[in-house]
C-alpha cells in the first residue's frame, strides 16, 4: 500500500507542476519569438508582485473570480454546464444596485441594507438560472444552450433597464449612465493595506465563507453526496433513489444564487453603482478558474489568486514594454495544459491500476519470489 | 486532496519564478531612463487601443504628431476588456510613478480612476477625454459637442436624400452614441420635418463589439436600404466599413464618423459612397493639450470642442457635397451664433 500511495502523490503533483512548467516554457518561447526577453518579463512580474497595490488588486480580482468559479463548480460537480454565470451576475448586480441605491433605502440600517442587497442579488441570480433549470427538466433543453441564450437576454434586459426613464440616471458631465449611487450606509467598507491606496474588499470574507460552505455541503452532507453521485453516474443515482430532476433544479438554483454574489464585492466595495463600466465577463473567467482549480474549494482559490495576479500584473508588463496580451496567452496556455495534463495523468493512472490488478490476479508471486 | 497537491505545485513554481526574478537586477530601459525633454507623456487607451480605426486611433494620431514635433518620451498603455476601475487607476498610477508628468486618459471610463489618482500626483498634468466627471486643479477635461457635427451631416443627409428616408447605425447603445443620433435626427428634421429616420444600434453594452463588427453594420444598413433609406450615417467605429459596403452594393450613400473616412486607406474600396464624415478631432485635442503643457500654458477644467471652437466639423473630401456646402454652412453659422441649439439628449 505504501508504494502505491507514494506513486499516487507523485502523480497528483505531476499534472499541475508539469502543466505550469509547460505553460511557462510556451510563454517564454512566444516572448522570445516576439523579441521580448523572457527574463525581463519574469522580472517585471516579480516587481509587480512586490507592489502593495498590485497585491490588493489581485486579491480583489481573485475574490470575484473565486465566487464565479464556485458558481460554475456547483454545476460542474453534477456535469451541468452553467455557462450563464455571466448573465446571472450582471443582471443580479444591476437589479440589486438599483435596489440598494434607491432613495427609500437611505434610511434602512446599514447591516440590514447590505444584507438585503446581497439576498436580492442571490434571488435574481437564482431566478435567472432557474429559468434554464426549468427548461431542462420540463422540456429537455440543454442548459448549455439555454444559459448562453439567457446571457444575451440578460444583456438586453440590463440595457433596457439602464435608462434614465427606468432604473438609471445619467452621470453628470460624463457619457456614462448608471444606477443611483449607493450612499455610504449601503456600502461595505474596505480593509486598509499598508502602502496601497486601494483597499481590500470587505466582502473577501464572503468569498471565504462561500468556499467553506461549498466544501461542507459537498463533502459532509447527503445533498452533496447525491449531487456528486448524480454527476458521476445518473443511472446509479436513480437506482439509489435520487431524483435527478430535483437535483438539476437545486444545483442550478444554488449555482445561480452564488453567481448573484459575483458582482457584490465590486458593487458594494468600489463602484457603488451599476454603470456602463461595471466589469463584464467574470462568469467566463469563473469557468476557467473552476477548470484550473479542479472544482476543489482550495484549488479554485489558488487558481483565482493566480488569475487575479496575472490580470493585475498586465499593467506592469505594459509599462516595461512587454505587450499585455502575453497575460491572455499565459492564461489560455495554463488552462489548456492543466486540462491536458490531468487527462494524461488520469489515463496513465488507470493503466497503472489495471496493471496492478492484472498482476495481483494473474499470479500471486513474481518469478523472482518463486525462485527465492 | 487534488487541490492541496495543486497548491503545492503552484507554490513551488512561484518560488522558482521569484528566484529567477531576483537574479536579474534592474529592468532594462523602460520608464527609469531619463527623458531628453522635460515632458514625459503617458497615454492610457480605452478598450481597443491603437489600431481600432476609430476613437483610440484618433488620439494616437495626436500623440504621433506631438512626438514628431517635440521629440518627447512617450509611453502608451492599453485597457483590457472587462477590467475594473482599480485596474484603470493602477494604470494611471504606474505611469505617474514611472515619471510620466503628462498623462492622457482616453475615454469616459477613466473618470472614477482619474479622480482618485490625480489627487495624489498634484505635479502631474492629466487630460481626460470625453468626460467632465473628474475635476481637479491638474485635470483638463477634453469634451466634444458630437451632436453639433452630427446635426450638420444630418442636414447633408436630408439634402442628398431623394426618398426622404435616411438611416442611423450606432455602434453600441450608449449615451455617447445617442448624442450622435439625437444631433443627426435634429439636422435631418431641420431640413425635412417629415423625413423618416431609421435608427439601429448594433449591440447593447457591455457588449462593445458593435464598434468593430463590419458584418453587423452591413446587415443593419442593408435592412435600412431595403426599407427605403438612401443615406445612412454610420456612427459605429470599425463597423462603418460594413455600412459603406452595403451602400455600395445597393447604390446608396453613406456618412462616416470621427475622422475624414473618405481618406482612410482601409476604406479605399468603398470611399465612392462616403459623401461626408462627422469629424471629431480627438487628435487636435490631444495635440493642443500636449502643446499647452509644453508651453507652460496648462489650464484645468473643461475644454469644449464644438463647431465654434473647432475640433468638431464635417468633411468635404471627395467633392460629393460641394453642391450643398453653402446650405450646410448656413446651418453651421446659425449653430455657432447660438440661433440653433442642438439637443444632446432625447
Amino acid at each position: 500500500m505504501g508504494r502505491f500511495s507514494v506513486r499516487s502523490v507523485l502523480l497528483g503533483l505531476v499534472a499541475p507542476v508539469g502543466a505550469l512548467v509547460f505553460a511557462a516554457l510556451v510563454c517564454a518561447l512566444i516572448l522570445a519569438l516576439t523579441g521580448n526577453p523572457p527574463l525581463d518579463t519574469v522580472d517585471a512580474m516579480a516587481t509587480a508582485a512586490q507592489r502593495p497595490r498590485t497585491l490588493v488588486n489581485s486579491l480583489n480580482s481573485a475574490t470575484q473570480y473565486y465566487l464565479a468559479a464556485v458558481a460554475v463548480a456547483i454545476g460542474f460537480k453534477m456535469k451541468l454546464f452553467n455557462i450563464g454565470v455571466d448573465g446571472q451576475y450582471r443582471l443580479a448586480a444591476m437589479l440589486s444596485a438599483a435596489l440598494a441605491g434607491a432613495a427609500f433605502m437611505d434610511g434602512v440600517p446599514p447591516f440590514l441594507r447590505v444584507a438585503m442587497t446581497i439576498v436580492a442579488a442571490m434571488l435574481v441570480g437564482a431566478a435567472w438560472s432557474g429559468l434554464a433549470a426549468l427548461l431542462k427538466v420540463t422540456r429537455g433543453v440543454s442548459e448549455v444552450i439555454s444559459t448562453i441564450m439567457l446571457n444575451a437576454i440578460a444583456t438586453y434586459l440590463v440595457s433596457y433597464l439602464l435608462n434614465p426613464a427606468r432604473l438609471a440616471e445619467n452621470v453628470p458631465g460624463s457619457n456614462n449612465i448608471g444606477t443611483r449611487p449607493i450612499t455610504e450606509g449601503g456600502q461595505v467598507p474596505g480593509i486598509d493595506y499598508p502602502g496601497s491606496t486601494s483597499k481590500i474588499f470587505g466582502l473577501v470574507f464572503l468569498a471565504v465563507l462561500v468556499g467553506v460552505v461549498y466544501w461542507f455541503v459537498l463533502s459532509r452532507t447527503r445533498f452533496g453526496f447525491e449531487l456528486k453521485a448524480t454527476g458521476l453516474s445518473e443511472s446509479a443515482a436513480v437506482a439509489s433513489g435520487v431524483s435527478v430532476q430535483k437535483m438539476v433544479v437545486w444545483s442550478m438554483l444554488l449555482s445561480g444564487a452564488v453567481a448573484g454574489l459575483v458582482g457584490m464585492p465590486q458593487l458594494l466595495g468600489s463602484s457603488h453603482s451599476y454603470s456602463l463600466d461595471f466589469p463584464p465577463g467574470l462568469g467566463f473567467i469563473g469557468i476557467a478558474v473552476a477548470l484550473l482549480g479542479r472544482n476543489h474549494p482550495v484549488g479554485m482559490a489558488v487558481a483565482a489568486l493566480l488569475w487575479g495576479f496575472l490580470d493585475n500584473a498586465a499593467n506592469a508588463l505594459d509599462v516595461s514594454g512587454v505587450p499585455r496580451e502575453i497575460v491572455l496567452i499565459m492564461q489560455g496556455v495554463i488552462v489548456l495544459s492543466v486540462v491536458v495534463a490531468y487527462e494524461l495523468v488520469r489515463r496513465y493512472r488507470v493503466r497503472a491500476e489495471q496493471r496492478d490488478v492484472g498482476r495481483a490476479l494473474g499470479r500471486t508471486k513474481t518469478l523472482e519470489e518463486v525462485s527465492a | 486532496m487534488r487541490g492541496v497537491r495543486l497548491t503545492a505545485g503552484l507554490v513551488a513554481l512561484g518560488l522558482g519564478l521569484a528566484a529567477c526574478g531576483s537574479d536579474t537586477a534592474a529592468p532594462g530601459g523602460g520608464p527609469g531612463t531619463p527623458a531628453a525633454s522635460s515632458i514625459k507623456l503617458g497615454l492610457a487607451y480605452d478598450i481597443g487601443g491603437r489600431g481600432d480605426q476609430s476613437f483610440n486611433d484618433s488620439a494616437a494620431r495626436g500623440l504621433d504628431k506631438a512626438e514628431a514635433e517635440f521629440g518627447i518620451d512617450i509611453k502608451e498603455l492599453e485597457a483590457a476588456a472587462g477590467e475594473t476601475d482599480a485596474q484603470k487607476e493602477d494604470r494611471l498610477r504606474q505611469l505617474a510613478e514611472g515619471g510620466y508628468n503628462t498623462i492622457i486618459a482616453v475615454g469616459f471610463a477613466y473618470a472614477p480612476a482619474l479622480k482618485k489618482a490625480a489627487a495624489d500626483y498634484p505635479d502631474v498634468k492629466f487630460a481626460l477625454i470625453d468626460s467632465e466627471d473628474a475635476q481637479g486643479p491638474n485635470i483638463a477635461n477634453l469634451v466634444f459637442a458630437e451632436q453639433e457635427g452630427s446635426f450638420l451631416v444630418g442636414v447633408a443627409a436630408a439634402l442628398k436624400s431623394q426618398t426622404g428616408n435616411v438611416g442611423f447605425v450606432g455602434g453600441v447603445n450608449t449615451p455617447l452614441i445617442q448624442k450622435f443620433e439625437v444631433g443627426y435626427t435634429a439636422g435631418v428634421k431641420a431640413v425635412k420635418p417629415d423625413a423618416t429616420v431609421q435608427v439601429k444600434y448594433l449591440t447593447q453594452p457591455p457588449d462593445f463589439t458593435g464598434f468593430n463588427d463590419p458584418a453587423k453594420g452591413e446587415t443593419a444598413a442593408k435592412g435600412m436600404f431595403d426599407a427605403g433609406a438612401d443615406v445612412v450615417y454610420a456612427a459605429a467605429g470599425g463597423s462603418g466599413n460594413g455600412v459603406f459596403k452595403a451602400a455600395k452594393a445597393n447604390g446608396r450613400l453613406g456618412i462616416g464618423v470621427d475622422s475624414d473616412q473618405y481618406n482612410l486607406p482601409a476604406l479605399a474600396d468603398v470611399r465612392d459612397v462616403i459623401i461626408t464624415s462627422m469629424v471629431k478631432e480627438v487628435d487636435v485635442a490631444v495635440y493642443d493639450f500636449v502643446t499647452s503643457v509644453k508651453n507652460d500654458k496648462f489650464t484645468a477644467g473643461s475644454h469644449v470642442y464644438d463647431l465654434k471652437a473647432g475640433g468638431i466639423g464635417y468633411a468635404t473630401s471627395g467633392g460629393k457635397i460641394d453642391d450643398i456646402q453653402g446650405k450646410i454652412d448656413e446651418y453651421k453659422a446659425k449653430i455657432v451664433a447660438g440661433e440653433i441649439k442642438v439637443p444632446a439628449q432625447k
